[in-house]
């Protein structure tokens, strides 16, 4: 490994930054970080600032445990895994509640979870132990895009059909489905908005996506 | 008392873990593939929810909160260590498993094998931390509450576990489309069981 004569986004370290946007999704694919993903997508604006709130814990923890990666005694590493990823967390939390308090109200809990989110954990065991800072990073940042990317598709999904608006960080509201079509008797379907549905629309979007990439089709 | 089993039954059916808050997926989907683990898991997060959920909560009302401080004397009451909570229930709920680790080991081997490398997962499943985060946000009035709390939202979490390892035993003979197969199936019946379980929602207590 002599990364210091590699240029900066070699081949092999774009391929980090874009197998997790598809075929190594964390959620659909490692089935990482499920627990926080479903239940902030009722709604667009939250899905985002979760997204940009974990990709910002990712990089850095995959960052800092990369650099002490020679220093973590193993017997110990997850304690120190956990104080770091906290750290981290506490920061996002404090930063939320100082500018976008709206949103860290909707998020409640969530925001705390981020500290036991699979992804994280996941990625420096499996990622940032072993490797250099750089390609840390870099797998840091594709696996929360990666992260990213499901959960604002299903956040679009779910307030677009149980609402018909779209809600925007910054804008706020805006309606997307125009008057003449609920003229025309179209309804928004509630049910979008509870729960179950977020379930139901990650089934859906694994469907399409195994059905599209036969190698990720479960054999067993 | 009654207010107890209010809480008791609503962490339970209506405010459930899984269905209604989607904490513990991770485990929740690894670990589902057979009746006998998954009970094994669910009794571990049973027991550690119980445990971990009261130990959180006076931590959180002797030392953390505004104002917590004030039994240490005059000049501590305006003290407000809050943001630390993410950290403090962390570094409890780790050190939490690791005793419970021990003493089962201990006491009950038999037990301890049976749950093998479970037990240690438990530290980083969303349940656990999501417990003592609720318990935090809803301000429950004194321990007895928290404790409730903790123990019913645990046995929720077991009861979905086990519900949907018995359905995914079966569905191994079901010819479920290819590319929906393991993950996609095991997502939409998660779906349906919650939109069954929001039929509690009604129940006035």
């Amino acid at each position: 490994m002599s990364s210091e004569k590699e240029p900066l986004f070699s081949s092999k370290n774009l391929k980090l930054l874009t197998t997790p946007l598809g075929s190594q999704n964390p959620i659909t694919v490692q089935v990482l970080g499920i627990c926080s993903a479903l239940a902030v997508t009722a709604k667009l604006e939250p899905s985002i600032v979760m997204s940009l709130s974990v990709v910002f814990v990712l990089v850095f923890s995959n960052l800092i445990v990369s650099l002490l990666r020679n220093t973590i005694p193993s017997r110990i590493r997850i304690i120190v895994q956990l104080t770091i990823v906290a750290s981290l967390v506490i920061l996002v939390d404090q930063i939320l509640k100082a500018y976008a308090y709206e949103v860290s109200k909707q998020l409640s809990v969530f925001v705390g979870l981020i500290i036991t989110n699979c992804i994280i954990m996941g990625r420096l065991e499996a990622f940032a132990l072993g490797n250099k800072p750089w390609p840390a990073v870099l797998d840091g940042f594709g696996n929360g895009a990666g992260y990213g990317l499901i959960l604002v598709l299903v956040g679009f999904v779910r307030e677009l059909f149980g609402t018909g608006n779209l809600t925007f960080p910054g804008i706020g509201e805006v309606q997307i489905v125009p008057d003449i079509v609920y003229e025309w008797g179209y309804v928004d379907n509630g049910l979008m908005i509870l729960p179950p549905m977020a379930l139901i629309t990650v089934g859906i979007i694994i469907w399409v996506q195994r059905s599209r990439n036969k190698d990720l089709v479960d054999i067993s | 008392m009654e207010n107890l089993l209010n809480i008791f039954v609503k962490s339970i059916f209506i405010e459930n873990m899984i269905f209604a808050y989607f904490l513990g997926m991770c485990s929740y989907l690894a670990v589902s593939k057979t009746v006998k683990t998954s009970f094994g898991l669910g009794v571990a997060v049973v027991f550690v929810l119980g445990i971990t959920v009261p130990a959180n909560y006076l931590l959180e009302n002797y030392v953390l909160k505004e104002g917590a401080l004030a039994w240490l004397g005059e000049g501590f009451e305006d003290i407000n260590l809050s943001f630390l909570s993410f950290i403090m229930f962390i570094a409890v709920i780790a050190s939490m498993v690791q005793l419970v680790e021990m003493i089962v080991e201990k006491f009950a081997p038999t037990l301890y094998t049976s749950l093998g490398i479970f037990l240690p997962l438990i530290a980083v499943n969303c349940a656990i931390l999501g417990g003592s985060l609720f318990m935090q946000e809803r301000d429950y009035a004194n321990i007895g509450e928290a404790s409730v709390f903790g123990l019913g939202s645990g046995i929720g979490w077991l009861l979905a576990i086990v519900g949907i390892a018995a359905i995914r035993e079966k569905i191994k003979y079901s010819d479920v489309p290819a590319p929906l197969r393991g993950l996609g199936i095991t997502f939409i019946i998660t779906g349906l069981m919650g939109i069954a379980f929001m039929s509690f929602m009604g129940i006035q207590l």
